[in-house]
């Protein structure tokens, strides 16, 4: 939607009589000059700086997105702004020679600029649905997190799954291809797609990659997955986003987007390292439950019952087949 | 129905006869300081705290579940309802039913002038509407003070005033006290002292669930305060599950507190719903209520649809506390999303509760101080059942990222994004009422602008927020914190100063001073906005709502929005300061009529007497017909009173348009 197709509020309200000013092409010629230089200077110089940046394909999506919704909401707030400005100036009681309002049945409704409001409005909302909902789509998911189901998946063949395990007060990810390791910082590679799947294990948390522009929330059972594909190395921000206790907001800790060949490197090492400590964690699964049998603070996984003794451990079957991060 | 046919329908009213407000008819009639009032509240509220303390202390012991659970729930929820019942009992809200199952005759209620009959339970809705108006600045006060506490704590990204804990419960219990005191700041005090007398009623439907709507909503604002005996409680307002479960006991008081509220909210919404249905004046048909009136009718349509919502979602959370049910557990077969949705079912349509009697004032105070008729009534009125309609569909844009099912979320934005179309109605009214008008920037007029400013900041930032790709980067940031504040604090609030300072001359027969009333509108206008703006870009930049630790980049923005925020709040001492002096140090009388308003409640003597009109006033017409060269009479107000626009206040006396009675 360019600038000049959003109407700008009321316009042409009743018709001005002949001896008075136009007061209706007045405020559209102010608010069209005034949305031209804005428009344009938001897109341009503001927009490139627009969060959360271009490190993933979604990042960069989601701050088109946002700009784009700029370009729309500036027009409207000048409208709106230059239209309350023109009639505070104009028709202030103090100024000399306004003239008595006239009232009557023209200054109760009209059908042109009641019609034609409700259309405006009706079209650019629809639109921005419209808009939105392909972006959602196509950009599978925004980054988003969609649920144990989702319905918006990325077609790339490769995609590197990294769970997300927030507990009071901290998140650790587990990689899943890379023996159940778990770390307690987010080391990913660049041009891959990850799913992360997130999950909490007590309260609900956020999963939020400032940069990464990927947020889900961490439900207690839940296995909520988000995707994303890597565009650029950096650093990267995590943040809790969901209130989650006293110590919120100390639940933060920094990730990697490193280069393929390093991450290799790194998670082969990790893998290695962490082999020991690894063996002692609950075995890998996409959910965990609190044990009800003990107060000890262990964790089943979700496959497991845990009021038996069944020892059936493993990713629960029916999930996309996990692929090495090559 | 023609002008004639009303005359012949004009019906004779009997004299009225008082409602029936409960009490012995063994006591004082005119109760003294040995009747109920303020006081007994006060005691009884305590011992009915103790002996509910005491009551459920000894159900439990002995249970062991109870003792490994960590913490007792029990004898405080049976607590802080004993208080609650003892408040409502030493008040006198249940001498009727009580009088009743005694086979006894209840007391009539009783006019009364005195300055006591504030401390008391009382049938006249005039009273219970001063009664609300201190006890919604009481609630605003408060809130705002936790405000500070919080843009305090937030001047430094790791020096801490508070421990994380007490931060944490002053989060929750400032968002907590703001939106139960939201629910009622417009609808309490304005809706209960002006939609009787803008219908032309004598008093509204229910006198008794009026009069007990504000003492159960004061019993909720102790009931919430009591929280911080407790130790706070980690939530938030919005009382997540698994954390709520975990929670300690100052939890109980957030959702006993909330369930007290919400009893308090249906009865005024029901209350004021029957009073505009059924108490309009003769000739008062639904093209001619005030366009306030449908506001109020609008929102109480959701308050009492909505809050059952929010009632059994905390008596759900009260019986997981107590009776150890599981209706939030997910390990032991519940879910922490049947909170969130009951929750943002009530939730969402409460945004709205908040946001329609604002558009309400700003509609019904722009003609009379523009000297133009409303702009497009009918779709103002339409616009507001429509919000109302659509607020129930509205409610999983708050889970967009929580792991719902994701076919929803296109479906949802649809529904949020629609919403805006009635909403976006209010301008529309307003920028055609202001075209070609005479402004009068009286301090009432100052905020219905503001309103216009702050709303439309808070509505286009709302569209960021209900698009999912864009709500990936903002969702649970500082940019919601700032759009809700935009909405509510620039809306709302900002709309109820507005009509206190155009309605307090009437309620109160007094003129607020002026100069100060512009000092604490230019104040509030200009640091209300710069203690928000920069949110939106605080939120931009990273920093998630309720923390109380940031990145240090952000540090500059935030000690900016911190200084700002501290004068918003002392302009609000202005305000306090306007109101001491000009009603009680410095009385001024105010006009009969100062803003020149056609309204039927500023036909009233003032004070308004205990029955409102003498005589039931026939409506002729809408009360927006200003800047007409012949108006039509607006009421007939009996005695050949006619009420017509262009003449002085307070009735003038017009030629009768209507044919002579036979």
């Amino acid at each position: 939607m360019s600038t000049d197709n959003t109407e700008p509020a009321g316009q042409d309200a009743p018709a001005a009589q002949a001896d008075q000013p136009r007061h209706m092409w007045r405020i559209v010629a102010i608010w069209f000059i005034l949305a031209a230089i804005l428009d344009p200077l938001f897109y341009f110089l503001v927009g490139p700086h627009v969060p959360p940046g271009t490190m993933t394909d979604n990042a960069s999506d989601n701050q088109f997105d946002f700009n784009i919704l700029l370009v729309i909401a500036v027009p409207v707030l000048i409208a709106v702004w230059v239209y309350l400005g023109y009639c505070i100036v104009m028709w202030r009681s103090t100024r000399k020679g306004v003239p008595d309002p006239v009232g009557g049945p023209q200054a109760r409704s009209h059908l042109k600029v009641q019609v034609g409001w409700i259309v405006t409005t009706t079209i650019m909302v629809l639109g921005l649905f419209l808009f939105g909902t392909v972006r959602l789509i196509t950009g599978n998911g925004s980054g988003g997190g969609e649920g144990p189901n989702p319905i918006w998946t990325p077609t790339s063949a490769t995609v590197l799954p990294v769970q997300v395990i927030g507990q009071q007060w901290k998140f650790t990810y587990r990689y899943p291809t890379f023996g159940g390791m778990e770390t307690s910082q987010l080391i990913i590679p660049d041009h891959t797609t990850i799913a992360f799947h997130v999950t909490s294990l007590d309260v609900i948390h956020s999963f939020w990659a400032y940069q990464l522009s990927v947020k889900a929330d961490a439900n207690p059972q839940q296995d909520n997955v988000a995707y994303t594909e890597t565009k650029e190395t950096g650093n990267v921000t995590v943040r809790c986003s969901e209130l989650c206790g006293i110590w919120h907001g100390a639940m933060f800790n920094y990730g990697k987007v490193v280069s393929k060949s390093d991450f290799e490197t790194w998670a082969k090492k990790t893998e290695a390292l962490t082999a020991a400590n690894t063996k002692l964690l609950p075995p890998f699964a996409w959910t965990y439950v609190p044990d009800a049998n003990n107060a000890d603070g262990g964790y089943y996984p979700d496959n497991v019952d845990p009021y038996s003794n069944a020892e059936v451990y493993g990713a629960t079957p029916g999930k996309p087949t996990p692929v090495n991060g090559q | 129905m023609t002008l004639a046919a009303e005359r012949e329908t004009e019906v004779v009213y009997p004299d009225p006869t008082p409602p029936v407000l409960g009490g012995f008819q063994g006591l004082p009639a005119r109760p003294g300081w040995f009747s109920q009032h303020l006081g007994t509240a006060a005691i009884l509220a305590v011992g009915g705290y103790l002996l509910g303390h005491w009551i459920g202390n000894v159900m439990t012991s002995g249970y062991d579940n109870v003792a490994a659970s960590g913490i007792n729930a029990v004898p405080v929820t049976a607590g802080l309802l004993g208080g609650v019942l003892g408040w409502l009992l030493g008040i006198g809200a249940l001498n009727y039913p009580l009088a009743k199952m005694a086979g006894m005759e209840p007391r009539p209620d009783y006019e009364s002038t005195s300055w006591t009959r504030y401390f008391r339970y009382t049938a006249d809705h005039k009273v219970v509407g001063m009664q609300y108006v201190i006890g919604v600045l009481g609630f605003l006060f408060t809130g705002g003070l936790l405000a500070m506490a919080i843009r305090t704590e937030l001047l430094s990204p790791t020096s801490h005033l508070f421990g994380p804990g007490t931060y944490i419960s002053i989060v929750s219990e400032h968002g907590t006290v703001m939106m139960m005191m939201a629910t009622s700041v417009i609808v309490g005090p304005l809706g209960n002292w002006l939609v009787p007398l803008m219908i032309g009623a004598r008093r509204t439907a229910f006198p008794r669930v009026e009069a007990f709507s504000f003492w159960i909503f004061t019993a909720g604002y102790l009931v919430i305060l009591s929280a911080l005996f407790y130790g706070g409680f980690p939530t938030g307002w919005t009382g997540y599950a698994p954390l709520q479960t975990q929670a300690p006991q100052g939890m109980m008081s957030y959702l006993v507190g909330f369930a007290v509220i919400g009893v308090g909210m249906m009865a005024a919404g029901f209350n004021l719903a029957v009073t505009i249905i059924n108490y309009r004046a003769p000739g008062m048909t639904w093209s001619r209520i005030p366009i306030f009136v449908w506001s109020i009718l609008a929102t109480c349509a959701l308050l009492t649809l909505a809050t059952p919502t929010l009632v059994a979602a905390g008596l759900f959370g009260i019986l997981d506390h107590t009776a150890q049910t599981a209706f939030y557990v997910t390990e032991h077969g519940g879910s922490s999303f049947l909170w969130q949705n009951l929750f943002w079912f009530f939730g969402h349509p409460e945004v709205y509760i908040m946001a329609l009697p604002g558009f309400g004032i700003v509609a019904e105070l722009l003609p009379v101080f523009t000297r133009k008729p409303l702009f497009a009534y009918k779709v103002a009125a339409a616009g507001m059942i429509g919000v109302a309609l659509l607020s129930f569909f509205v409610w999983q844009h708050h889970l967009f990222q929580s792991g719902i099912n994701p076919d929803m979320r296109p479906l949802f934005m649809l529904t949020t994004e629609l919403i805006s179309i009635p909403t976006g109605f209010i301008f529309l009214v307003g920028m055609g009422t202001l075209y070609k008008a005479k402004i009068r920037f009286e301090v009432p007029m100052l905020f219905c602008l503001a309103v216009f400013f702050n709303f439309l900041i808070g509505g286009v930032t709302g569209v960021f927020l209900s698009d999912v790709p864009v709500n990936v980067t903002v969702h649970g940031s500082f940019f919601v914190l700032a759009h809700f504040h935009y909405t509510i604090m620039g809306g709302l609030i900002f709309a109820f100063f507005g009509g206190l300072y155009y309605w307090l001359p009437k309620m109160t027969g007094k003129t607020m001073n002026k100069k100060l009333g512009k000092i604490h509108f230019w104040l509030m206008f200009i640091f209300f906005n710069l203690t928000f703006f920069p949110m939106f870009l605080i939120g931009l930049l990273g920093q998630p709502r309720r923390v109380f630790e940031y990145a240090h980049n952000l540090q500059a923005l935030n000690d900016f929005a911190s200084v700002s925020s501290f004068v918003l709040g002392a302009s609000f001492l202005v305000f306090v300061a306007n109101f001491v002096w000009s009603i009680f140090i410095k009385p001024t009388p105010s006009p009969a009529n100062p803003w020149d308003s056609l309204g039927l409640e500023w036909q009233t003597p003032t004070p308004v007497p205990y029955y409102n009109f003498a005589r039931i006033p026939v409506v002729l017409n809408d009360p927006y017909h200003y800047g007409e060269e012949n108006p039509p009479a607006i009421a007939d107000l009996g005695d050949g009173i006619l009420v017509a626009a262009g003449a002085s206040s307070p009735a003038s006396v017009a030629e009768d348009p209507r044919p002579p009675a036979e």
